[in-house]
């Protein structure tokens, strides 16, 4: 009789706290979902260009997207999706020749290597922009040419991000390769026949992360582009619409935007989201 | 100190225990470094025995090589192309030939005006045929030093091959004499998918990062001794020299260059350190235990629809950054949405100075950061939680440990071990977001007391960020950000070395796998 009660009282106690969890499990997604609807409603608002303080528009309609058009948006769009298309093919095969050869193969110079990129990564990034920017302004790839430069640099550097993959090619069992090399095969024979179907989560998750970079990458791009419209990627040219003398006529045409270009890449990322969270979870964290 | 074993340990109350950890970890930062300074020590004594050796044997394989061998040390690949390795011996030949070609055409130019970067400026002069003065250019002090950093790439890079050549021909006179066969050209172009797998593999990304992250480095390190800036800049104004430590002494100036009122570049300088590390600080920890926190909510047996709480929260890092960042930012100005509801709603009468008040934007910030980083961070916990084993939970409930124990006994070391390698890397990510910074707040509100400092200093400025101003502004003094550049470097790597070795997980990485 007294143990029943006992059990009686944990299960309400268990279900007052999944209560609370409930209710805080709510307010987080609503708190993490408004702003984007926010943003979707002012796109359809029509009445006034500048932010008012009140979020359902009172006159509903396309104006924005119609401005959008008209804009060099669509220049911004497609240089953006060149970049993206580029590193996302180009990225994948210098980060993943990289990883796997750090994660499978024991050779002299392999710890001094990755200590050297460790401390190189130490440095700001930020800091080798002004040289980059010459030089790909020697090369004749700066302002309206900037999207050869700017896939340029992207690629070349990228070499650096080598930690998530190393850790997940980490995770494969080495007694595979080991198995096929006792049965003849050569190191290339390995990869490509044994690793590569293996590490189908983790190639899918390095081709989004290097898709869905581009999108964002704001400062380098902005420094490459240096005032030339034609050059702006989407963060840069949308960056140009809210400064101060711009904002109150392009505000909601930013909204617009917004939508256009976190559609496309928000239902890529949730078809794969299943690779994104293996990738994360299984590389990220061993590092 | 007093270093206790594990039964004394144990036998400590809990406040002797804390005690005893502090001291032992602030004990440890000191001998820590100075670990790794007489790490370093030996490291260079080793090399420079080792270097002795290979000199040595060099030597030694000069004198008693025969004259294939010889030849070799100047005439490089010859041995090789004499004892019928033609492939190898053609591609040092090559290189030999493109070195020199190079250094005779170009290379020495640049080697010789790279201790002065250059020694005539533009000048005006009078062109006869146009009847004006026009400016003529002359050295260009940039490409001097771009150029001259580039060469000594290429001449290490020779030296090597040099050497590697006239090993390959004291150990192939050696097998030779033994009556073995060479490695043919086939067998070296095999060898490139086999067992030099690894070569092939990381010739490319390797040339990527030192010509496009290595190179542009050490450029950079270099222009912090150098006077370069807007007014300097190498070519169509005025060259710029090296300058040595002068611009340190800059940063580091007790007094104010600035007008009445303002503070010295130190104090600036001080200031930024300071709030980058508080940032750096709560951006990690509140992400970090957030995140788990919602990751441990959502994965709570009885919660139903948990595919359905982690989609809406993943969506929100598909979204790029910037749309979500500059969106917030401009929904908390002035006259943004939430001041406006606030004040139809008639809660406030005046706006909330969410970006105008230091102490506000700071706060403001850091919220609006957990706000972004706690889905990704919901992430990355969630598989790790999943991973605990779960009989440690149930023997635990049995012996009648309540939730909040269960979480301090065996969630958090558990976590804390599994993530500390990411928690630091987030941690220096930290002090480098730049984006998060700079689309919210821009660094504002302005620091007036900091006007005597370069870049229009404001109150949520990281190093970073004050970095990236510097150089954009109109003055562009490059030198002074690249001294910045060096420094956020020197606390990045002070704090990992500490952190590195006080972290049990990162220290064998064999272990782990």
């Amino acid at each position: 009789m007294n143990n029943q009660k006992r059990h009686m009282g944990l299960k309400a106690a268990n279900r007052l706290s999944n209560t609370i969890i409930y209710i805080i499990l709510i307010i987080i997604s609503v708190i993490w979902l408004l702003p984007f609807i926010f943003i979707v409603f002012q796109s359809f608002r029509v009445e006034s260009t500048w932010q008012v303080g009140y979020v359902i528009p009172q006159q509903w309609g396309l104006q924005n997207y119609i401005n959008l058009w008209n804009s060099d948006f669509k220049r911004w769009y497609l240089n953006t999706f060149i970049i993206a298309l580029a590193s996302a093919v180009l990225v994948t095969v210098i980060q993943l020749c990289m990883s796997y050869t750090l994660s499978r193969f024991r050779f002299k110079a392999r710890g001094p290597l990755m200590r050297f990129m460790l401390i190189l990564g130490m440095f700001p990034g930020m800091l080798t922009m002004i040289i980059l920017y010459r030089v790909l302004a020697d090369l004749g790839l700066t302002q309206a040419n900037a999207v050869p430069g700017l896939i340029l640099v992207g690629v070349a550097s990228s070499g650096m991000g080598y930690y998530v993959s190393k850790g997940f090619f980490d995770t494969i069992p080495k007694s595979l390769d080991e198995a096929a090399r006792v049965d003849g095969a050569t190191r290339f024979q390995v990869l490509y026949k044994i690793i590569l179907p293996l590490a189908k989560p983790i190639v899918i998750y390095t081709i989004l992360t290097a898709f869905m970079g581009p999108w964002g990458d704001f400062v380098f791009a902005r420094y490459v582009a240096m005032g030339t419209s034609a050059g702006y990627n989407v963060a840069v040219g949308m960056y140009s619409w809210l400064t101060n003398d711009q904002i109150s006529n392009w505000y909601t045409t930013f909204c617009a935007g917004g939508v256009i270009v976190a559609l496309p890449v928000t239902i890529l990322f949730l078809c794969l989201q299943k690779y994104y969270v293996e990738g994360v979870t299984g590389g990220a964290v061993k590092g | 100190m007093k270093r206790y074993s594990d039964m004394e340990y144990l036998r400590l109350s809990k406040w002797q225990k804390f005690v005893y950890k502090l001291v032992s970890f602030l004990v440890g930062i000191p001998l820590g470094i100075g670990h790794f300074f007489a790490k370093i020590g030996s490291a260079i004594k080793n090399g420079c025995v080792k270097f002795g050796g290979e000199c040595k044997e060099i030597a030694v394989g000069f004198v008693h090589g025969d004259w294939k061998t010889k030849i070799s040390y100047v005439v490089m690949g010859f041995g090789n192309i004499a004892r019928g390795q033609v492939l190898r011996g053609l591609l040092f030949l090559l290189f030999e030939a493109v070195f020199i070609f190079y250094m005779i055409t170009t290379g020495g130019y640049w080697m010789s005006m790279l201790p002065s970067l250059g020694k005539q400026g533009p000048e005006s002069v009078y062109n006869p045929v146009l009847d004006t003065n026009t400016t003529v250019y002359h050295d260009n002090s940039f490409k001097i030093l771009l150029y001259g950093v580039l060469t000594m790439f290429f001449i290490v890079a020779f030296v090597y091959t040099w050497w590697v050549n006239v090993k390959q021909n004291i150990i192939a006179e050696k097998i030779v004499k033994s009556g073995k066969k060479l490695r043919s050209g086939k067998d070296d172009l095999r060898s490139l998918v086999d067992d030099q797998f690894h070569k092939t593999l990381l010739a490319l990304p390797m040339l990527g990062i030192v010509m496009f992250t290595v190179l542009p480095i050490v450029f950079m390190v270099l222009v912090a001794f150098t006077n370069y800036d807007g007014s300097h800049n190498g070519y169509s104004n005025a060259l710029f020299t090296w300058v040595g430590f002068k611009n340190f002494g800059t940063l580091f100036s007790w007094t104010s260059t600035g007008a009445a009122g303002t503070q010295s570049y130190s104090a600036t300088f001080g200031e930024i350190l300071v709030w980058t590390l508080m940032w750096a600080f709560f951006a990690t920890f509140t992400n970090y235990f957030m995140g788990m926190g919602v990751a441990m909510a959502i994965n709570k047996k009885g919660i139903r629809l948990k595919k359905m709480w982690r989609t809406i929260l993943v969506m929100t890092v598909a979204i790029p950054q910037f749309i979500s960042l500059l969106y917030v930012s401009k929904m908390f100005a002035q006259n943004g949405l939430i001041n406006q509801m606030l004040q139809g709603l008639g809660w406030i009468k005046s706006p909330l100075p969410f970006w105008d008040d230091p102490i506000w934007a700071r706060v403001t910030v850091i919220i609006i950061n957990i706000w972004i980083g706690i889905p990704y961070l919901m992430l990355i916990t969630t598989g790790i939680l999943m991973n605990i084993p779960a009989d440690l939970y149930e023997s635990a409930k049995i012996d009648g440990a309540n939730g909040w124990q269960q979480f301090r006994k065996i969630t958090l070391p558990y976590m804390l071990f599994i993530t500390g390698p990411y928690l630091l890397t987030s941690f220096t990510g930290n002090m480098n977001n730049f984006n998060v910074i700079y689309l919210l707040t821009g660094g504002g509100p302005t620091n007036a007391a900091a006007s005597g400092a370069a870049g229009s200093v404001g109150y949520t400025d990281l190093l970073i960020t004050w970095l990236f101003k510097i150089t954009t502004g109109s003055e562009s003094q490059y030198y002074l950000a690249s001294v910045i550049g060096i420094m956020v470097f020197v606390v990045v790597a002070l704090i990992s070395l500490v952190v590195y070795n006080v972290l049990p997980s990162i220290k064998n990485e064999e272990d782990f796998q």
